[in-house]
């Protein structure tokens, strides 16, 4: 193996990856050219607008601020990886029932942000999920819809 | 935006990482949660020729109380310092800085250690390590030593780490019942950082103020303990005149910061206003 690249093994949606890239490989980077999972998006690239969130072992992080390298040995879940077996995720299905969503570039980064947020608290109010989405911008809606969203699908969670 | 190349390694403990500092200098840097160095790296700011990856050195990460001491490894993120139980309870106050830091995924990935030794002007950690007056525990090739939080800031993004140290611990001592703390701060809207961010520890006897301790970001290049602030209060009561002209003296002596962000003017404006809040806060 060339001294300079590293392997990496993750996994991803259930899947096991592993390849070798080399270490200043953004996550983001990685998760969409190499893996193939292109719906976590690159946005603002300066940590801000969360568009390329993904759940690292557990935690909501913006994959454009950590490098493929510090991932290795990780379980990764990416926004596709929420739907089961053809079903949306009750987040995905409340985005599409209360419209939280115009051109959609954020979208991903955003159900992930609030998978993180109903996972910590599962019946936030409205300013519990303006502030747990705080690390998401989203440019077209106003974030009402996408209040209304996780509202949604925090109900919808709780049977 | 792609960093420049660099050499990967990830030791498991501190001796190993100890032994790729000394080797390879000043051509490395220390990485830890990544969220000042990656940044950095990104836009070219920082192009280190090796990267020594620390996250999974064993024993640096989380939360213990030992003798009246809160011992905090360096890789405790800002997430796990606001949500833990032991650290609400005991010093509230780390709490509720870590809660002002960036938003959920940047707590979830940045760490205090890294923080503190990135030692960004702007950065939250700085005012509450101070006015908590923590210790620092450093480990390098020549051994470990603990210094004061006042000794530790030296310069802008300039602290008193050697080229062959890691900061290991941070150490703060749990206060009195009769002591309280507040931060406050200023959000630079676009960054999260702070424009201002005041910590007050402060210990009250009825409404005497018996012992006050004022950290002061985003205000200098250098984070700064408010002196004159606390020698203007001590032993005083706590009425809101005594506190507004304490805070009056909040950016006095101090070099202050200008940028496209706040002219000096209002960054001194700001150190007044936020230090007499964040004293109001934590005297009610």
């Amino acid at each position: 193996m060339n001294k300079s690249r590293k392997q990496i093994n993750t996994t991803i949606n259930g899947e096991d990856y592993t390849h070798e890239v080399e270490p200043r490989l953004l996550l983001v980077h990685y998760l969409r050219e190499v893996a193939g999972l292109t719906g976590t998006h690159v946005g603002c690239e300066t940590s801000l607008c969360g568009a390329c969130t993904a759940i690292v072992d557990g935690q909501a992080v913006k994959t454009c601020t950590m490098l493929a390298v510090q991932a290795d040995g990780a379980e990764i879940t990416t926004i596709e990886g929420l739907a089961q077996d053809g079903e949306l995720h009750p987040i995905q299905e409340g985005f599409w029932e209360r419209h939280g969503l115009q051109c959609g570039f954020c979208t991903p980064g955003m159900i992930v942000a609030a998978h993180q947020l109903l996972e910590r608290n599962p019946n936030p109010s409205e300013d519990e999920i303006r502030h747990g989405l705080e690390g998401n911008f989203c440019r077209c809606t106003g974030y009402q819809h996408i209040v209304d969203a996780v509202q949604y699908a925090a109900e919808k969670m709780q049977g | 935006m792609i960093a420049s190349s660099f050499e990967y390694f990830a030791p498991t403990s501190v001796d190993e990482a100890l032994a790729l500092l000394s080797e390879h200098g000043d051509d490395a840097k220390i990485l830890a949660g990544g969220h000042s160095l990656i940044p950095a790296m990104k836009l070219r700011l920082a192009e280190p020729a090796v990267l020594i990856d620390i996250q999974r050195v064993e024993g640096l990460k989380g939360v213990s109380e030992s003798d009246g001491t809160l011992v905090i490894g360096a890789l405790t993120t800002h997430h796990e310092l606001e949500s833990s139980n032991l650290v609400n309870q005991k010093v509230p106050i780390l709490a509720q800085t870590a809660g002002e830091i960036g938003d959920v995924q940047v707590r979830n990935k940045g760490t205090i250690g890294g923080s503190l030794s990135h030692a960004d002007p702007a950065a939250d950690w700085p005012a509450t390590i101070l006015a908590l007056d923590a210790d620092l525990k450093i480990v390098g090739s020549g051994g470990e030593r603990v210094i004061k939080a006042t000794d530790f800031f030296e310069e802008l993004y300039t602290t008193a780490l050697e080229a062959d140290e890691i900061l290991t611990e941070v150490h703060v001592a749990v206060p009195a019942e009769n002591t309280t703390g507040s931060y406050l701060k200023l959000h630079q809207v676009a960054s999260g950082f702070a424009l201002t961010g005041v910590a007050v520890v402060l210990t009250k006897s009825g409404d005497i103020c018996e012992n006050i301790a004022v950290g002061i970001t985003g205000v200098s290049d250098v984070p700064y303990r408010a002196s004159e602030v606390e020698s203007a209060l001590a032993g005083r009561a706590l009425t809101a005149d005594n506190i507004a002209a304490a805070a009056e003296k909040a950016a006095d002596g101090v070099d202050i910061l200008e940028d496209i962000h706040a002219s000096e003017a209002y960054r001194s404006n700001l150190a007044k206003v936020y230090t007499r809040r964040a004293i109001e806060g934590a005297a009610s």
